[in-house]
């Protein structure tokens, strides 16, 4: 008899176990991103970034990777992995950056890249969010007398290949029936010494780089950054498609950063906010509220690793492109409701 | 007679072909389901299609029109351009410093030897950089452009040479000049009443040159303008620097080989020409060199395809060559990664396969004929 019961008992823990995991695997089963996954047993995310431009992305003066694309990687890591140091950055070059991404190599690219209609739609690859707004500006040097881009028909100008620039230098020039001579450098440093040697006029790359190469000529003095931007230059992130899930972890952590300084969250005032804060708004930002992270396959306090390891937005913009560093105004990178683009979809 | 192979090599032969051609078909077959998986898909349709970028330096004619497959054609030409001029400076450069290696002055031959030194031992591509650089800093800006007599101009922007424009499209005196061009080889073998004309056929190439000034209608000279010197042919400081990083690296390992065919022609030639009482020079020019060229041809084959190849390093200092124009603003604006890559790699195939043929063709001309 006893052992009748037993049986009986065995088979509930058993039938509750089997309950128990259908459950467990149905929450998770809502939540199923291969790449999200592979970087968790992995422990570490696989970031590829550019190879080395001031501002976006670069090794400081300590060996360590830094810059605006890196700390939407360190942003990525902390609220994945828990730690924004569990990142291996991979320097890529324009020419190999998609052929990376689309084998795997990369978790997700982040490598001041223009988001484009062909990009999209072409390479297999999801367009993920935008962490920077420019457009192209051209640099030349002041004793030219040239204040206007309109002004530069017939001059020559150094480009880095394998960009979008070509094209819209082509396409301004023809527009503006003007004919301006470009000259394509395979990489950055032979542009800078051949900019300074004086082989070409000007040179020319999206605003936020352009700022960086004036910093690197011998005389910054000697060149004037142009009034007028002749292309929309959306830079940001791109992941593999078919990984939606992963896709929306990548665009809500720049979101998290832009909502995050649109509730006044800092790194320095976040603890004090999280212990006293009512408002309802930022009660669900720091996860205090609502389930968001668990919505996007994390846990609910990956808001907070986020600000605590990287700051929020402004923050990191005012430390690589703000007056200490290159000196770029922010321009279309403002909060939308300070004049900008920076805007977030509702945290609701 | 060389022996038949048995019927069961040649069987093994086939079935290795079959399986090389299986594995292929394979990984084609992978790359196109991969592709398809991320809606990508396998073609070459995109060299049709509008190029709309501004290539700086071209041969034939080139506007933002143009499609990429004429893009393709403007930078190989680039490429070859640099080639040919790198693969004839490499070989006079090689044969002199060889030929100085092995002088009996201690001056000579030791700077022949640090030359070689230096040279074969850096990397290619520093050397190119360095070469612009130099030519970069050494060059006067636009505006204060240096004039050579002649209409040329000098400046960090190029070499501007004076362009003679000919007359009305349709003018046949060009082609007759060719001609006449064409035809000088064959009046120098032609013989009248048993008699060559030899030297007389010298005459030839003058009446074309004659004819072709006919036709030149005005002289467009170099001018500063604005920015830039504009008219006349503009040589850019890039293709001169290419130039050079190519010409001396290669001649460099020119210089071994010269070296070494030349010391392995028998002493007793060399012997044999001073008891004849030829002088140094004579014994060089007629006996030894002779027979140091056949052996010379085979590694020189070699140098000629390495440099054809390292023209693509123009790509760091802005030349517009292939691997900068093709594989890089084509395959970025149109994504056609492995296209592009197939494409670049079969057109240094084609052009290393007829410099190899070209170069064996020669090889057989002068090889000793076993008798």
């Amino acid at each position: 008899m006893s052992g009748v019961i037993l049986k009986f008992l065995g088979c509930c823990t058993v039938l509750s176990c089997l309950v128990g995991f259908a459950g467990e695997a149905r929450a998770q089963s809502t939540i199923k991103s291969p790449t999200l996954e592979a970087v968790k047993q992995r422990g570490q995310l696989n970031c590829g970034v550019d190879t080395g431009m001031p501002g976006y992305a670069f090794q400081n003066s300590s060996g360590q990777w830094d810059g605006l694309d890196v700390a939407l990687c360190r942003a990525v890591a902390a609220a994945v992995l828990g730690d924004p140091d569990k990142v291996k950055y991979v320097g890529l070059t324009s020419k190999v950056r998609f052929t990376v991404l689309q084998s795997g190599e990369i978790d997700m690219l982040i490598r001041d890249t223009t988001l484009t209609f062909t990009r999209n739609t072409q390479l297999g690859l999801n367009e993920a969010v935008i962490n920077f707004y420019t457009g192209e500006t051209f640099m030349v040097r002041k004793n030219l007398n040239v204040a206007h881009v309109k002004e530069l028909d017939g001059a020559t100008i150094c480009v880095i290949t394998g960009t979008t620039l070509e094209r819209d230098i082509a396409d301004y020039g023809r527009a503006n029936h003007v004919k301006i001579n470009t000259l394509l450098f395979d990489r950055p440093e032979e542009a800078f010494a051949a900019a300074n040697a004086g082989r070409c006029d000007g040179y020319t790359d999206d605003g936020g780089s352009v700022a960086a190469a004036r910093s690197g000529m011998q005389h910054p003095d000697d060149w004037v950054i142009l009034p007028e931007v002749i292309s929309r230059e959306p830079l940001g992130a791109f992941v593999r498609q078919g990984d939606e899930p992963w896709s929306n972890i990548v665009k809500w952590t720049h979101y998290a950063m832009v909502e995050a300084e649109a509730l006044d969250i800092s790194q320095s005032n976040l603890d004090e906010v999280k212990k006293t804060t009512t408002e309802p708004e930022a009660r669900k930002f720091l996860g205090l509220e609502g389930d968001f992270g668990k919505m996007l396959g994390l846990d609910n306090d990956w808001s907070y690793r986020i600000v605590k390891s990287v700051g929020n937005y402004g923050e990191v913009y005012d430390r690589y492109f703000g007056p200490k560093a290159l000196g770029l105004p922010r321009g279309l990178n403002e909060l939308w409701n300070h004049g900008g683009l920076q805007y977030v979809l509702a945290w609701q | 007679m060389t022996r038949r192979p048995s019927r069961r090599a040649t069987a093994g032969q086939w079935l290795l072909l079959l399986a090389v051609v299986a594995v292929v078909w394979a990984l084609l077959r992978s790359a196109g389901h991969n592709l398809a998986q991320r809606n990508m898909s396998l073609g070459f349709g995109f060299l049709g299609d509008q190029a709309g970028f501004d290539i700086p330096f071209h041969l034939v004619s080139w506007t933002t029109f143009d499609t990429y497959g004429r893009a393709l054609l403007v930078c190989s030409l680039n490429a070859l351009l640099v080639s040919v001029m790198g693969v004839v400076a490499s070989t006079a450069l090689g044969l002199l410093i060889g030929v100085m290696r092995l002088s009996a002055n201690w001056l000579v031959r030791n700077t022949a030897v640090a030359f070689i030194e230096l040279i074969r031992n850096t990397p290619q591509l520093v050397q190119i950089v360095f070469w612009y650089a130099a030519v970069l800093q050494a060059l006067p800006s636009a505006r204060q452009s240096l004039a050579v007599p002649g209409g040329i101009l000098l400046n960090i922007r190029g070499l501007y040479l004076p362009r003679m424009i000919t007359g009305p499209d349709g003018s046949f005196l060009p082609w007759l000049a060719m001609l006449v061009l064409a035809g000088t080889p064959f009046a120098w073998r032609l013989r009248i009443r048993d008699a060559r004309i030899g030297v007389k056929a010298l005459l030839l190439p003058l009446l074309a040159a004659a004819l072709f000034l006919a036709d030149v209608d005005r002289i467009e000279w170099p001018a500063l303008k604005g920015f830039n010197v504009a008219g006349g042919i503009g040589l850019p400081p890039e293709l001169v620097a290419l130039w050079a990083g190519l010409s001396i690296y290669s001649a460099a390992f020119i210089a071994e080989i010269v070296r070494s065919s030349i010391q392995a022609v028998p002493r007793g030639q060399q012997e044999a020409a001073l008891s004849l009482g030829l002088k140094p020079r004579q014994r060089l020019l007629l006996i030894v060199l002779p027979q140091a060229l056949r052996l010379m041809v085979p590694p020189l084959t070699s140098q000629y395809l390495n440099l054809i190849k390292n023209s693509s390093l123009g790509a760091a200092i802005a030349y517009p060559e292939i691997f900068e124009i093709f594989a890089g603003t084509v395959l970025n604006q149109s994504g056609r990664e492995i296209e592009t890559i197939i494409i670049v790699m079969a057109i240094f195939l084609v052009i290393n396969l007829l410099t190899s043929a070209l170069m064996n063709w020669y090889n057989r001309r002068v090889a000793l004929v076993g008798r």
